[in-house]
Protein backbone atom coordinates (compact mmCIF):
# COMPACT_ATOMS: atom_id res chain seq x y z
CA UNK A 1 0.00 0.00 0.00
CA UNK A 2 0.82 3.67 -0.39
CA UNK A 3 -0.03 6.75 1.10
CA UNK A 4 -0.17 10.14 0.69
CA UNK A 5 1.39 11.81 3.69
CA UNK A 6 1.98 15.31 3.30
CA UNK A 7 2.51 18.18 1.05
CA UNK A 8 4.34 21.55 0.50
CA UNK A 9 5.08 24.32 -1.51
CA UNK A 10 7.17 27.40 -2.86
CA UNK A 11 6.08 30.26 -4.46
CA UNK A 12 8.70 32.84 -5.34
CA UNK A 13 7.63 36.07 -3.88
CA UNK A 14 7.66 38.40 -6.58
CA UNK A 15 3.62 38.75 -7.91
CA UNK A 16 2.64 39.61 -11.41
CA UNK A 17 -0.28 41.14 -12.29
CA UNK A 18 -1.92 41.65 -15.37
CA UNK A 19 -1.43 44.92 -15.13
CA UNK A 20 2.23 44.35 -15.64
CA UNK A 21 2.29 41.61 -17.54
CA UNK A 22 0.03 43.02 -20.34
CA UNK A 23 1.28 45.72 -21.52
CA UNK A 24 4.73 44.02 -22.14
CA UNK A 25 3.12 41.19 -24.14
CA UNK A 26 0.61 43.47 -25.75
CA UNK A 27 -3.03 42.31 -24.70
CA UNK A 28 -5.57 43.73 -22.78
CA UNK A 29 -5.34 43.32 -19.21
CA UNK A 30 -9.42 42.97 -19.07
CA UNK A 31 -9.35 40.12 -22.14
CA UNK A 32 -6.38 38.37 -20.63
CA UNK A 33 -8.44 37.59 -17.17
CA UNK A 34 -11.21 36.47 -19.45
CA UNK A 35 -9.48 34.08 -21.62
CA UNK A 36 -7.39 32.55 -19.02
CA UNK A 37 -9.05 33.50 -15.17
CA UNK A 38 -5.67 34.24 -14.27
CA UNK A 39 -5.04 37.90 -11.86
CA UNK A 40 -1.56 37.17 -11.28
CA UNK A 41 1.19 34.73 -11.58
CA UNK A 42 4.81 34.73 -9.37
CA UNK A 43 8.00 34.99 -11.29
CA UNK A 44 11.06 33.97 -9.68
CA UNK A 45 13.73 36.08 -9.10
CA UNK A 46 17.40 36.63 -10.32
CA UNK A 47 19.37 34.57 -8.18
CA UNK A 48 16.07 31.61 -7.83
CA UNK A 49 16.78 28.17 -9.96
CA UNK A 50 14.50 25.35 -10.18
CA UNK A 51 16.66 23.77 -7.82
CA UNK A 52 15.79 26.44 -5.15
CA UNK A 53 12.83 26.49 -5.79
CA UNK A 54 12.48 22.88 -5.40
CA UNK A 55 14.08 22.36 -2.13
CA UNK A 56 12.17 25.38 -0.60
CA UNK A 57 9.18 22.84 -1.49
CA UNK A 58 10.85 20.10 -0.33
CA UNK A 59 11.53 21.03 3.01
CA UNK A 60 8.25 22.68 3.30
CA UNK A 61 6.94 18.96 2.94
CA UNK A 62 9.14 17.36 4.89
CA UNK A 63 7.95 20.09 8.36
CA UNK A 64 4.10 19.24 7.40
CA UNK A 65 5.23 15.30 7.34
CA UNK A 66 7.16 15.47 10.41
CA UNK A 67 9.75 12.85 8.61
CA UNK A 68 13.38 13.57 8.53
CA UNK A 69 15.12 13.96 5.67
CA UNK A 70 17.35 11.07 6.40
CA UNK A 71 14.23 8.64 6.44
CA UNK A 72 13.36 9.52 3.12
CA UNK A 73 14.66 7.00 0.50
CA UNK A 74 14.19 7.71 -2.69
CA UNK A 75 13.77 11.57 -4.36
CA UNK A 76 11.38 12.12 -7.64
CA UNK A 77 12.05 15.59 -9.46
CA UNK A 78 9.45 16.47 -11.78
CA UNK A 79 10.28 19.87 -14.08
CA UNK A 80 10.31 20.64 -18.05
CA UNK A 81 12.10 24.06 -17.26
CA UNK A 82 15.20 22.63 -15.68
CA UNK A 83 18.17 25.32 -16.69
CA UNK A 84 20.74 22.62 -18.19
CA UNK A 85 20.37 19.14 -20.22
CA UNK A 86 22.21 17.11 -17.24
CA UNK A 87 22.35 16.39 -14.36
CA UNK A 88 18.88 17.87 -13.73
CA UNK A 89 17.69 18.92 -10.68
CA UNK A 90 17.25 16.13 -8.45
CA UNK A 91 20.29 15.34 -7.14
CA UNK A 92 20.58 19.04 -5.97
CA UNK A 93 17.30 19.21 -4.54
CA UNK A 94 18.09 16.01 -2.91
CA UNK A 95 21.34 16.95 -1.18
CA UNK A 96 20.04 19.95 0.06
CA UNK A 97 17.02 18.72 1.40
CA UNK A 98 19.51 16.27 3.54
CA UNK A 99 18.42 13.46 1.97
CA UNK A 100 22.17 12.23 1.08
CA UNK A 101 23.05 8.83 -0.54
CA UNK A 102 19.45 7.85 -1.83
CA UNK A 103 18.84 7.81 -5.48
CA UNK A 104 17.36 10.87 -6.83
CA UNK A 105 15.33 10.54 -10.17
CA UNK A 106 14.73 13.23 -12.73
CA UNK A 107 11.48 13.28 -14.79
CA UNK A 108 12.10 16.15 -17.44
CA UNK A 109 7.94 15.72 -18.49
CA UNK A 110 6.63 19.41 -17.97
CA UNK A 111 2.94 19.56 -16.53
CA UNK A 112 1.93 15.60 -15.99
CA UNK A 113 5.69 15.14 -14.41
CA UNK A 114 4.10 15.63 -10.79
CA UNK A 115 1.23 13.08 -11.28
CA UNK A 116 3.47 10.97 -13.07
CA UNK A 117 6.28 10.84 -9.76
CA UNK A 118 3.36 10.21 -7.45
CA UNK A 119 1.79 7.51 -9.01
CA UNK A 120 5.45 5.66 -10.06
CA UNK A 121 6.38 6.64 -6.03
CA UNK A 122 3.01 4.61 -4.91
CA UNK A 123 4.73 1.68 -6.25
CA UNK A 124 8.38 2.25 -5.30
CA UNK A 125 7.39 2.96 -1.34
CA UNK A 126 7.37 -0.94 -1.03
CA UNK A 127 11.63 -0.82 -2.03
CA UNK A 128 12.32 2.44 -0.96
CA UNK A 129 9.96 3.26 1.60
CA UNK A 130 9.33 7.20 1.74
CA UNK A 131 9.26 8.70 -1.74
CA UNK A 132 9.23 12.46 -2.20
CA UNK A 133 7.82 13.73 -5.14
CA UNK A 134 9.08 17.55 -5.97
CA UNK A 135 7.86 19.10 -9.20
CA UNK A 136 9.75 23.11 -9.50
CA UNK A 137 9.47 25.08 -12.58
CA UNK A 138 10.88 28.46 -14.02
CA UNK A 139 8.34 28.51 -16.52
CA UNK A 140 9.06 32.71 -17.01
CA UNK A 141 12.50 32.04 -18.78
CA UNK A 142 11.25 29.71 -21.10
CA UNK A 143 8.53 31.91 -23.06
CA UNK A 144 8.86 35.10 -24.87
CA UNK A 145 8.17 37.91 -22.83
CA UNK A 146 6.78 39.81 -26.17
CA UNK A 147 3.55 40.53 -28.35
CA UNK A 148 5.56 37.57 -30.42
CA UNK A 149 4.92 35.17 -27.30
CA UNK A 150 1.37 36.24 -25.78
CA UNK A 151 0.08 33.16 -26.33
CA UNK A 152 2.12 31.09 -23.57
CA UNK A 153 3.50 33.99 -21.71
CA UNK A 154 -0.02 35.04 -20.44
CA UNK A 155 -0.61 31.31 -18.97
CA UNK A 156 2.64 30.72 -16.95
CA UNK A 157 4.30 31.17 -13.80
CA UNK A 158 6.66 30.10 -11.37
CA UNK A 159 6.70 27.72 -8.46
CA UNK A 160 7.28 24.24 -7.22
CA UNK A 161 5.34 21.93 -4.79
CA UNK A 162 6.07 18.65 -3.25
CA UNK A 163 4.39 15.50 -2.18
CA UNK A 164 5.76 12.81 0.38
CA UNK A 165 4.28 9.09 -1.02
CA UNK A 166 4.55 6.88 2.19
CA UNK A 167 4.49 3.01 2.60
CA UNK A 168 3.04 2.56 5.79
CA UNK A 169 0.52 6.02 6.63
CA UNK A 170 -1.08 9.35 5.27
CA UNK A 171 -4.12 10.91 5.37
CA UNK A 172 -5.33 9.48 1.85
CA UNK A 173 -4.55 5.52 0.23
CA UNK A 174 -3.66 6.02 -3.08
CA UNK A 175 -5.91 3.34 -4.66
CA UNK A 176 -5.19 3.27 -8.54
CA UNK A 177 -3.74 5.26 -11.16
CA UNK A 178 -4.32 5.66 -15.20
CA UNK A 179 -1.00 6.74 -16.66
CA UNK A 180 -1.01 7.33 -20.15
CA UNK A 181 1.27 9.07 -23.45
CA UNK A 182 0.21 9.93 -26.99
CA UNK A 183 3.88 10.44 -28.97
CA UNK A 184 1.33 11.10 -31.99
CA UNK A 185 1.10 14.73 -30.36
CA UNK A 186 4.71 15.37 -29.26
CA UNK A 187 4.90 18.51 -31.78
CA UNK A 188 2.19 19.92 -30.08
CA UNK A 189 3.85 21.45 -27.14
CA UNK A 190 7.28 21.26 -26.50
CA UNK A 191 10.66 22.99 -25.34
CA UNK A 192 13.21 22.99 -27.56
CA UNK A 193 17.05 23.91 -26.86
CA UNK A 194 17.41 27.73 -27.04
CA UNK A 195 14.29 28.21 -28.35
CA UNK A 196 11.08 29.70 -26.22
CA UNK A 197 8.20 26.69 -25.49
CA UNK A 198 6.21 26.22 -28.28
CA UNK A 199 2.40 25.52 -28.22
CA UNK A 200 -0.28 25.07 -30.71
CA UNK A 201 -3.00 25.24 -27.86
CA UNK A 202 -6.05 24.55 -30.06
CA UNK A 203 -4.35 20.82 -30.25
CA UNK A 204 -3.29 21.01 -26.58
CA UNK A 205 -6.69 21.78 -25.43
CA UNK A 206 -8.92 19.34 -27.89
CA UNK A 207 -6.78 16.78 -26.69
CA UNK A 208 -7.02 16.92 -23.19
CA UNK A 209 -10.81 17.86 -23.48
CA UNK A 210 -11.35 14.72 -24.39
CA UNK A 211 -8.25 12.62 -22.97
CA UNK A 212 -8.71 14.46 -19.37
CA UNK A 213 -12.04 13.14 -18.61
CA UNK A 214 -12.01 9.87 -20.08
CA UNK A 215 -8.72 8.89 -17.75
CA UNK A 216 -10.38 9.86 -14.44
CA UNK A 217 -13.67 8.21 -15.65
CA UNK A 218 -11.61 5.18 -16.12
CA UNK A 219 -9.99 5.00 -12.91
CA UNK A 220 -12.70 5.92 -11.24
CA UNK A 221 -14.79 3.31 -13.05
CA UNK A 222 -12.43 0.51 -12.11
CA UNK A 223 -12.86 1.21 -8.45
CA UNK A 224 -16.48 1.54 -8.64
CA UNK A 225 -16.66 4.80 -7.62
CA UNK A 226 -19.21 7.41 -9.16
CA UNK A 227 -17.82 10.94 -10.13
CA UNK A 228 -20.61 12.49 -7.48
CA UNK A 229 -18.48 10.46 -5.24
CA UNK A 230 -15.34 12.53 -5.46
CA UNK A 231 -15.34 14.98 -2.71
CA UNK A 232 -12.28 16.42 -4.49
CA UNK A 233 -10.64 17.20 -7.65
CA UNK A 234 -7.15 18.40 -7.89
CA UNK A 235 -6.09 19.17 -11.31
CA UNK A 236 -2.90 20.38 -12.87
CA UNK A 237 -3.88 23.64 -13.11
CA UNK A 238 -3.76 24.50 -16.95
CA UNK A 239 -6.78 26.60 -18.07
CA UNK A 240 -9.83 27.39 -16.02
CA UNK A 241 -12.06 26.74 -18.78
CA UNK A 242 -10.27 23.29 -19.19
CA UNK A 243 -11.24 22.63 -15.60
CA UNK A 244 -15.24 23.24 -15.89
CA UNK A 245 -15.08 21.36 -19.42
CA UNK A 246 -13.42 17.94 -17.39
CA UNK A 247 -15.84 18.68 -14.60
CA UNK A 248 -19.21 19.07 -17.39
CA UNK A 249 -17.90 16.14 -19.33
CA UNK A 250 -17.63 14.32 -15.54
CA UNK A 251 -21.25 15.38 -14.92
CA UNK A 252 -19.41 16.41 -11.71
CA UNK A 253 -19.91 19.47 -9.43
CA UNK A 254 -17.93 22.28 -10.42
CA UNK A 255 -17.57 23.70 -7.12
CA UNK A 256 -15.84 19.99 -6.41
CA UNK A 257 -12.63 21.01 -8.69
CA UNK A 258 -9.65 23.37 -6.36
CA UNK A 259 -8.75 26.17 -8.61
CA UNK A 260 -5.57 28.22 -7.64
CA UNK A 261 -4.93 29.43 -11.20
CA UNK A 262 -6.32 33.14 -10.67
CA UNK A 263 -3.27 33.65 -8.19
CA UNK A 264 -0.51 31.34 -9.80
CA UNK A 265 -1.24 30.96 -13.63
CA UNK A 266 0.07 27.68 -15.14
CA UNK A 267 3.02 26.56 -13.02
CA UNK A 268 3.41 23.20 -15.27
CA UNK A 269 4.35 20.09 -13.14
CA UNK A 270 4.36 22.30 -10.07
CA UNK A 271 0.57 23.30 -10.20
CA UNK A 272 -0.62 20.38 -9.15
CA UNK A 273 1.08 20.38 -6.35
CA UNK A 274 0.81 23.65 -4.93
CA UNK A 275 -3.54 23.24 -5.78
CA UNK A 276 -2.95 20.34 -3.52
CA UNK A 277 -1.00 21.75 -0.87
CA UNK A 278 -3.32 24.62 -0.40
CA UNK A 279 -6.53 22.19 -0.79
CA UNK A 280 -4.48 19.87 2.16
CA UNK A 281 -3.67 22.58 4.65
CA UNK A 282 -7.41 23.93 4.33
CA UNK A 283 -9.38 20.33 4.32
CA UNK A 284 -7.49 19.71 7.44
CA UNK A 285 -6.09 15.91 8.52
CA UNK A 286 -9.18 13.93 7.72
CA UNK A 287 -10.40 13.27 4.32
CA UNK A 288 -14.07 12.03 3.95
CA UNK A 289 -14.45 11.77 0.62
CA UNK A 290 -12.12 9.90 -2.52
CA UNK A 291 -9.86 12.66 -3.75
CA UNK A 292 -8.84 12.25 -7.95
CA UNK A 293 -5.67 13.79 -9.05
CA UNK A 294 -5.30 13.85 -12.57
CA UNK A 295 -3.07 16.55 -14.94
CA UNK A 296 -2.60 16.69 -19.05
CA UNK A 297 0.96 17.72 -20.55
CA UNK A 298 3.16 17.65 -22.78
CA UNK A 299 4.18 14.32 -24.61
CA UNK A 300 1.44 14.23 -25.29
CA UNK A 301 1.60 12.23 -21.38
CA UNK A 302 -1.93 12.49 -18.87
CA UNK A 303 -3.61 10.32 -16.05
CA UNK A 304 -5.08 10.53 -12.89
CA UNK A 305 -4.92 8.97 -9.42
CA UNK A 306 -7.76 8.07 -7.36
CA UNK A 307 -7.39 8.30 -3.30
CA UNK A 308 -9.14 7.29 -0.75
CA UNK A 309 -9.54 7.55 3.08
CA UNK A 310 -7.33 5.54 5.17
CA UNK A 311 -9.11 2.05 5.92
CA UNK B 1 -33.82 21.50 -54.35
CA UNK B 2 -35.91 18.39 -55.26
CA UNK B 3 -34.98 18.01 -58.68
CA UNK B 4 -31.37 17.69 -57.89
CA UNK B 5 -29.63 14.40 -57.92
CA UNK B 6 -29.71 12.79 -54.81
CA UNK B 7 -25.96 12.63 -54.06
CA UNK B 8 -26.27 16.30 -54.48
CA UNK B 9 -29.15 16.56 -52.20
CA UNK B 10 -26.70 14.45 -49.55
CA UNK B 11 -23.84 16.86 -49.90
CA UNK B 12 -25.68 19.97 -49.36
CA UNK B 13 -28.23 18.32 -46.60
CA UNK B 14 -24.84 17.01 -44.93
CA UNK B 15 -23.07 20.58 -45.16
CA UNK B 16 -26.72 22.33 -43.87
CA UNK B 17 -26.25 19.72 -40.99
CA UNK B 18 -22.36 20.80 -39.75
CA UNK B 19 -23.59 24.50 -39.99
CA UNK B 20 -26.71 24.11 -37.80
CA UNK B 21 -23.71 22.30 -35.81
CA UNK B 22 -21.58 25.03 -35.88
CA UNK B 23 -23.71 27.92 -34.77
CA UNK B 24 -25.07 25.62 -31.93
CA UNK B 25 -21.71 24.98 -30.69
CA UNK B 26 -20.47 28.62 -31.52
CA UNK B 27 -23.11 30.19 -29.31
CA UNK B 28 -23.54 33.94 -31.33
CA UNK B 29 -25.06 34.02 -34.58
CA UNK B 30 -22.74 33.72 -37.57
CA UNK B 31 -23.52 32.40 -40.87
CA UNK B 32 -19.90 30.73 -41.59
CA UNK B 33 -19.49 30.25 -45.43
CA UNK B 34 -18.19 26.85 -46.65
CA UNK B 35 -14.57 27.31 -47.19
CA UNK B 36 -14.29 30.39 -44.42
CA UNK B 37 -11.79 29.52 -41.73
CA UNK B 38 -14.03 28.90 -38.56
CA UNK B 39 -11.18 29.98 -36.08
CA UNK B 40 -10.10 33.13 -38.26
CA UNK B 41 -13.85 33.88 -38.14
CA UNK B 42 -13.95 34.32 -34.53
CA UNK B 43 -16.74 31.34 -34.68
CA UNK B 44 -14.96 28.63 -32.87
CA UNK B 45 -12.57 29.01 -30.10
CA UNK B 46 -9.93 25.67 -28.63
CA UNK B 47 -13.03 24.86 -26.49
CA UNK B 48 -15.57 24.99 -28.76
CA UNK B 49 -13.73 22.99 -31.29
CA UNK B 50 -13.62 20.18 -28.71
CA UNK B 51 -18.15 20.29 -28.36
CA UNK B 52 -17.73 20.65 -32.21
CA UNK B 53 -15.98 17.28 -32.47
CA UNK B 54 -18.55 15.84 -29.53
CA UNK B 55 -21.04 17.02 -32.00
CA UNK B 56 -20.26 16.19 -35.01
CA UNK B 57 -19.98 12.32 -33.46
CA UNK B 58 -23.56 12.50 -32.26
CA UNK B 59 -24.90 13.80 -34.87
CA UNK B 60 -23.41 11.23 -37.48
CA UNK B 61 -23.01 8.66 -35.16
CA UNK B 62 -19.24 8.23 -35.18
CA UNK B 63 -16.56 7.86 -32.93
CA UNK B 64 -13.62 10.14 -34.05
CA UNK B 65 -10.19 8.65 -32.73
CA UNK B 66 -7.93 10.92 -31.22
CA UNK B 67 -5.61 10.35 -33.54
CA UNK B 68 -7.93 12.40 -36.30
CA UNK B 69 -8.07 15.24 -33.50
CA UNK B 70 -6.37 18.11 -35.75
CA UNK B 71 -7.78 21.48 -35.33
CA UNK B 72 -7.49 21.51 -39.12
CA UNK B 73 -9.37 18.90 -40.35
CA UNK B 74 -11.95 20.94 -38.80
CA UNK B 75 -11.02 24.36 -39.95
CA UNK B 76 -14.14 24.79 -42.00
CA UNK B 77 -16.78 23.33 -43.13
CA UNK B 78 -15.99 21.96 -46.58
CA UNK B 79 -12.96 20.00 -44.42
CA UNK B 80 -15.71 18.91 -41.97
CA UNK B 81 -17.60 17.60 -44.39
CA UNK B 82 -14.44 16.23 -46.55
CA UNK B 83 -13.46 14.56 -43.52
CA UNK B 84 -16.70 13.18 -42.51
CA UNK B 85 -16.97 11.66 -46.12
CA UNK B 86 -13.72 9.97 -45.45
CA UNK B 87 -14.96 8.35 -42.82
CA UNK B 88 -18.04 7.31 -44.33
Amino acid sequence: MAYLRALGSYVPSRVVDNAELAPRVGVDPAWLLHATGIEERRFAAPGETVATLGIAAAKDCLAAAGIAASDVGMVIVASGSAEQRFPGPASTIAAAAGIAGKPAIDLPMASAGSLFGIALAAELTRAYGHVLVVASEIMSRVVRMDNTGRDTAILFGDGAGACLVSPDAGFAEIIDAVLASDGDFAEALRLDFDSPLYMDGRSIILQASRKLPRAISEVLERNQVKPTDVGTYLLHQANLNLITRVAQSLGAPNERFFRNIARYGNTSSASLLIAATEWWRDAGPTLRDPIVLAAFGAGLNWGAVLAKPPR
Amino acid sequence: MENRPLAGRQIMDKQTRIVEIVKRVAGKPIDPAPDESLFESGALDSFTLADLVTALEKEFSIKIPDADLTPRKFDSVVRIEAYLQSRS
